[in-house]
């Protein structure tokens, strides 16, 4: 075999791998690594010796801990929260701008900006928002007579706080995509529905709605493991406080890592959540495989 | 007739007042994030808000020199070059690679880049904080650089495939048969013809490297930290000084304003064609 010939056969790998050892080494090792030390126990202070095997220990621990499920319903109830509002949002904003409209570019240059500008930044920003004295939305509603509220440090309020923030950086993401989505369909289909003779709603709920039913799911898919993966308005803004009321999964994991010192059962809370973020992508994934 | 004609016009304005709402709403805090930064300590603390004032840098020097930012933002921008740099390069390598080749266990590598998108970071954070540090590279810039660049690479794989699939072979095969390599024919060909596409693969990668948080906050000291890192920081002390938090905030941001107003089309496509094509 000449060398030319040799090196024409290697040259797909010489060119993946690069990619290859950075992902193994960056990606897929510690991820492993850490599905790994969740069956160890090991505590920050005694980090200088090796973990002790514990089994399924951390994770009968976490069945009987108070404090992980309530974390699961917060995650729960935040990730219903967003999901709702911003789909429901965004279809709404799409429904309305999908025709031609004057400076349709300037709104949709305004409605990336949210998304473009760093989580801890708009958790910083709505955090001086919420402050209860200074803050400009107990101002707002102080002109229109509504009590000032303590929107951060109250139990009952937090989440929905935090909730409201979400919906206001991502909910423009929906938007986009979704009306892309709709200014897809194409106008035959439009046009066919009314010639039988379809008004505005039944358009919308028999064309519109089905055609761009994959996209919505695809949408949602991407919100919900974004959801997920989500720590830092948390973190800026409530820090799972006051109490529990807003300490997501993702946030339950850290605060157990480097606040109660103990890495093996934060990296069993890690598995937890890769498991439900594998969960919420299955629909994505079996669409895939099965062909159409 | 008439009836008809109004109808339309009054479903025309609502339809401009909602969206005019939604562009309020969403200019809104970053309105107060960068007027803020430009106030006084006394205006930025004053109810009612102050509207007319005369601006002032009072925030962004003090923070800037007096309280050491400008060490991390150099840091942040370091971070974020080395870390787009290096992470589009090595994805376009790869992207090639899966265009154009036909090997063993492609269908694997494929739908393992899409899979590996979705890995949050929060799940590194630990095996990254006791892997890194036990090969010392727990508090540098290099060793954040590397993690930023493995979270980046699957996106940039497999934005940047998508791109090449649509390029027509035929043009690299003229080119071979006019003398071309195959190894050449990646940057002297293929490259350019991708330029739009490893733009936005940049602005994406730019943009995480510049903007994440947690892996950056246990992967680095105070020497090495970045901007958000720092922010973070600048919360957890009483009293929080709002004239300058927000100051840094805007220096965050910047690169955010930069990329929507210049790029924002070219954005809106990149985020769109992964769900659209689906």
């Amino acid at each position: 075999m000449t060398l030319r010939r040799c090196l024409q056969r290697l040259t797909p790998y010489l060119f993946l791998t690069p990619a290859m050892v950075v992902t193994g080494l960056i990606l897929v090792y510690p991820v492993t690594y850490g599905i790994g030390l969740s069956f160890f126990s090991w505590p920050l202070r005694e980090f200088s010796k090796p973990p002790k095997f514990v089994g399924w220990g951390n994770y009968l621990e976490l069945a009987g801990n108070e404090y992980f499920y309530t974390s699961v319903k917060v995650t729960l109830i935040f990730i219903g929260g967003i999901m709702v509002c911003e789909l429901l949002v965004g279809l709404i904003l799409a429904l309305l701008l999908e025709d031609k409209m004057r400076g349709l570019r300037v709104f949709r240059t305004i409605f990336i900006l949210p998304i473009m500008i760093a989580p801890v930044v708009v958790g910083v920003v709505w955090r001086f928002l919420y402050d209860p004295t200074y803050g400009m939305i107990n101002y707002l509603l102080g002109l229109v007579g509504i009590e000032p509220k303590m929107w951060l440090s109250d139990p009952s309020l937090a989440l929905v706080s935090i909730i409201l923030t979400d919906i206001w950086q991502w909910t423009p993401f929906v938007f986009l995509i979704l009306l892309a989505g709709l200014q897809g369909i194409p106008q035959e289909l439009i046009e066919a529905g009314k010639v039988d003779g379809a008004n505005y709603f039944q358009n919308l709920i028999h064309i519109k709605l089905p055609q761009i039913r994959s996209i919505m799911g695809v949408t949602a898919i991407l919100r919900l493991t974004d959801a997920f993966r989500g720590l830092e308005v948390m973190y800026v803004m409530t820090f799972g406080g006051p109490g529990m009321s807003t300490q997501i999964l993702s946030l339950h994991m850290y605060k157990t890592a480097f606040i109660g010192q103990r890495l093996g059962l934060a990296s069993a809370v890690g598995v937890v959540l890769l498991f439900f973020m594998l969960l919420s992508l299955l629909p994505l994934l079996l669409r895939r495989a099965s062909p159409r | 007739m008439t009836n008809w004609k109004t109808r339309r016009v009054v479903a025309k304005f609502l339809r401009y007042m909602a969206v005019g709402i939604a562009a309020v709403l969403s200019l809104f805090p970053i309105f107060v994030m960068v007027t803020t930064s430009f106030k006084t300590r006394v205006e930025a603390f004053s109810i009612p808000p102050v509207w007319f004032f005369v601006p002032t840098l009072e925030n962004y020097i003090e923070v800037l020199f007096t309280k050491n930012f400008l060490r991390y933002f150099i840091n942040s921008v370091i971070v974020g070059f080395s870390t787009t740099v290096l992470s589009v390069m090595i994805g376009a390598l790869s992207a090639y690679a899966l265009a154009r080749f036909k090997f063993i266990g492609k269908r694997v590598v494929v739908a393992s880049t899409l899979l590996l998108r979705m890995v949050p970071p929060v799940i590194l954070v630990i095996p990254m904080f006791i892997l890194w540090n036990k090969v010392g590279l727990g508090s540098s810039r290099a060793g954040l650089i590397i993690a930023y660049i493995g979270l980046t690479l699957p996106f940039n794989v497999w934005l940047l495939r998508a791109f090449i699939d649509e390029i027509p072979v035929e043009i690299e095969e003229s080119a071979m048969i006019d003398g071309c390599s195959e190894i050449q024919v990646f940057p002297a060909i293929v490259l350019p013809l991708i330029k739009p596409a490893l733009a936005v693969a940049s602005v994406f990668t730019f943009r995480t490297a510049w903007n994440e948080f947690i892996i950056s906050l246990v992967l680095s000291n105070r020497y090495t930290r970045t901007l958000p890192v720092a922010i973070s920081l600048y919360l957890t002390e009483v009293g929080i000084e709002w004239g300058q938090i927000t100051a840094i905030a805007v220096i965050i941001a910047i690169p955010a304003f930069f990329f929507t107003f210049v790029a924002a089309k070219d954005l809106i496509r990149g985020l769109t064609a992964g769900a659209v094509k689906g």
